[in-house]
């Protein structure tokens, strides 16, 4: 049985069919069909927010904090064009996404239209795929297609733009189970015989590490299980990267922590000193490997991820395995088991003391200050104060993000979620309401600096008007401290614009938005102001005071290779060589 | 093989090092492409290659199958052998993409062009024009008191060739389709 209907209601059904409770957006006259739509139905709840960034954003949020994929709808012209760096952000993060734009009537395409932008061609290069509908008769079989490559394979965000005049037409709706999925099926399973040749590696390898990243959760809970099983039954010990922090427990005793240019000074030495690395769903990215020709000089890489197009894009490795990190692990252990679950015992031995001998080091060891918080300090109180609790932590991006991964511990996956690729200042405030609109009950922490918050705080509103709880913890330093700290190492200390000037009064903000505010610059009073945040019910922001100067540490510089390491303030003059300073 | 014809059954090595994937050494390859005739297809495979910096030094396209809309886009492309490798891995994933054939790798393939030249002159030029292409099997598709129109079909060399030889004897205009390729054999 076919149902007639029109295109807009179409859009609505179609989300229906697809399991969709949300859709964060903000409404124009090329999507008013739609929004009329949804004005007269209650299934599916809508999120306005204040800028179409923000709503890409906070479907991130959203999508990374329940494996579900993000739905956003935003008018034509410039609520595509806003749309632009939240998708950018989506793709390099492999965010699954399905971004619905409205567009001028098919009859004006081409015409330079009121709100008529090319958002196919504005978005090609920064979506997975999109779609152009002028067919109010291929708009359903459209949609459930784009949810499927949204999902399929490595997950990424797709846009499917729609006239108004197909929203307006009526045509046959096709149901979900009837939509061709296209020709688009990635290939999930590992090759076999790869997969036993790195077992015989697993077995034999004296100095192992597993290299994990953002594939790891992508694939799902039960890869996350899978690793753990894998790393507590091998002993290998495990970092990971800043897109795959909760995959395996930061309490878990094979741990070493973040690697890459702020990674930990035991993870990056294991990563450089290793024989066997099993990279798993991560992509060797340049803020992991430093410097190429020095990376991982005498190790043999294997190196599992879901897209070709990853296997030796900046890294030659030994064993190309593609495939869904979850079905490979299953086989890997499969096949492990199988073979007896043999391990070089003798070698992991003193491959561990060595770890431990890095380990001593205590790269993230600081001095509380008495006088001014240290953002260090501000984090491991942070840290003390909500552990245990059920807890979702977003960031900005910039020292606060790296401290935030050094100092917070994720225990499960899914519950950090932070702009790693793409590096967008102004992604944690509006990913921190997605994740808290999936997440009513839990608590959402976004960890900020006082330059990236100002980036979206216009969704202070979406906040308040949604009654969503977020917590807003602004270590704020009055610097663009991340830029601050390059100009000092490369720049002769000259710190150009990297200054926060005219900064709001951050309590008066808050309370002119109608939430609370709580500013602290003691740390005496951190505890106290940090559970006094914790314990109100509703959006809080939260003005943490901190040292101006304060650098992170430690640091690979630029160009430089895993072990030449900085430690602290003292070997930083001239670290970075003219080589380096190109990069960024 | 896999998706990547990488050699199986090696442990201690990848077809990658026998391959010494990372050389430095540029090498031309003839890819063909089969994708699904939708709007923005082409833009899509061309935006890669500006995107990520690869060169094109031929491209042609047409549909080729009008029932199952499908059409061949045949590419020909130079960079180191890991350049090579990251655009047929880069293309493999571009949604309507179906196909991706590397017909340099595969084994041999049958690489044909064709061209149309405008040579204008008279006398012995005109004469030794005509001569010329008789022995290039180039025809005359056009003819003026004038000017001659040459069409010529072979490997893109052979066009370079003719057209060098035309140059001096008024050489025009010159149009060329790009190269279209198949593999040799079954």
């Amino acid at each position: 049985m076919t149902r007639q209907m029109t295109g807009a209601k179409m859009v609505v059904q179609a989300l229906r069919d697809q399991g969709v409770d949300t859709v964060f957006g903000y409404p124009g006259g090329a999507v008013l069909p739609i929004y009329d739509e949804i004005f007269q139905q209650n299934h599916i709840q809508h999120i306005l927010v204040r800028h179409e960034q923000a709503a890409v954003h906070a479907a991130e949020g959203y999508a990374r904090s329940t494996g579900k994929p993000g739905v956003v709808l935003v008018t034509s012209g410039p609520g595509a064009t806003n749309a632009v760096t939240g998708l950018t952000d989506a793709l390099m993060d492999s965010i699954p996404l399905v971004v619905l734009t409205g567009q001028v009537p098919t009859f004006m395409i081409g015409s330079d239209a009121f709100q008529e932008a090319d958002t196919v061609g504005i978005t090609r290069p920064c979506t997975k795929h999109n779609w152009l509908v002028k067919d109010t008769a291929k708009l359903s079989a459209t949609i459930h297609q784009a949810f499927h490559v949204a999902m399929a394979g490595r997950p990424g965000p797709v846009l499917v733009d729609i006239p108004k005049d197909v929203q307006f037409a009526s045509a046959d709706y096709q149901p979900k189970q009837k939509a061709p999925t296209g020709h688009y099926q990635p290939q999930v399973k590992g090759d076999m015989e790869t997969i036993t040749a790195l077992v015989e590696a697993i077995e034999n390898a004296a100095s192992p590490v597993f290299y994990t990243g953002g594939g790891v959760i992508n694939s799902g809970p039960a890869a996350s299980q899978l690793l753990r099983e894998l790393v507590e039954a091998t002993g290998f010990p495990i970092t990971s990267t800043l897109m795959g922090l909760g995959a395996y427990p930061a309490s878990g005793k094979h741990w070493l922590g973040m690697l890459g240019m702020h990674g930990l000074y035991e993870a990056n030495l294991a990563m450089h000193g290793c024989d066997l690395m099993i990279n798993v769903g991560a992509r060797f990215d340049d803020r992991i490997t430093g410097r190429l020709d020095a990376f991982s000089p005498k190790s043999r890489k294997a190196h599992i991820d879901i897209d070709p197009s990853s296997i030796n894009k900046v890294i030659r490795v030994d064993m190309p395995i593609i495939g869904d990190v979850g079905h490979v692990l299953e086989d890997i252990l499969k096949v492990w088991k199988a073979r007896g679950r043999k391990v070089n015992r003798e070698g992991l031995q003193k491959w561990w003391a060595r770890i431990e001998d890095w380990r001593k080091v205590d790269c993230l060891k600081f001095k509380p200050n008495e006088g001014t918080i240290r953002p260090q300090y501000a984090l491991e109180r942070l840290e003390a104060l909500t552990k245990g609790r059920d807890r979702y932590i977003t960031t900005e991006v910039g020292q606060h993000q790296m401290w935030a991964a050094q100092y917070l511990g994720f225990e499960d996956p899914n519950r950090w979620m932070t702009s790693g690729g793409l590096g967008t200042m102004g992604y944690g405030f509006p990913a921190s309401i997605g994740a808290q609109v999936a997440h009513p009950e839990s608590l959402v922490i976004n960890v900020a600096g006082e330059a990236s918050w100002l980036m979206n705080m216009q969704e202070m509103g979406t906040a308040i008007q949604f009654n969503l709880p977020v917590k807003q913890f602004i270590l704020n330093n009055e610097r663009l401290g991340m830029v601050r700290q390059w100009q000092e190492l490369l720049h002769g200390q000259r710190y150009s614009h990297s200054w926060s000037e005219a900064l709001p009064d951050f309590v008066k903000l808050a309370e002119a938005f109608g939430a609370k505010g709580i500013q602290c610059k003691d740390p005496a009073d951190l505890d106290d102001a940090i559970l006094e945040m914790l314990n109100y019910d509703g959006p809080v922001i939260f003005d943490c005071l901190v040292e101006k100067h304060e650098n992170c540490f430690p640091m690979i510089p630029s160009g430089e290779p895993h072990n030449k390491m900085l430690l602290g303030e003292a070997k930083t003059k001239d670290a970075i060589g003219s080589k380096g300073a190109v990069m960024v | 093989m896999s998706a990547l014809h990488i050699k199986k059954g090696s442990t201690k090595h990848s077809a990658y090092n026998l391959r010494s994937t990372f050389s430095d050494v540029e090498e031309t390859h003839t890819i063909a492409v089969l994708v699904e005739n939708e709007p923005g297809v082409l833009a899509r495979v061309i935006g890669l290659f500006s995107g990520r910096g690869y060169n094109i030094d031929s491209l042609t396209v047409a549909e080729v199958d009008h029932k199952g809309h499908l059409s061949r886009i045949t590419i020909v492309t130079t960079g180191t052998p890991q350049v090579i490798e990251q655009i047929k891995a880069q293309l493999g994933r571009i949604v309507p993409v179906h196909e991706v054939h590397d017909l340099t790798a595969e084994g041999s393939s049958v690489e044909r062009e064709l061209a149309l030249l405008k040579v204008s002159g008279v006398n012995d030029k005109r004469v030794e024009a005509l001569r010329l292409a008789d022995i290039f099997r180039a025809q005359v598709v056009d003819s003026t008191l004038e000017s001659f129109v040459f069409q010529i079909t072979g490997t893109p060399e052979k066009v370079d060739a003719f057209a060098d030889l035309m140059r001096p004897l008024g050489l025009s205009e010159i149009a060329r389709t790009g190269v279209a390729a198949l593999a040799r054999g079954l």
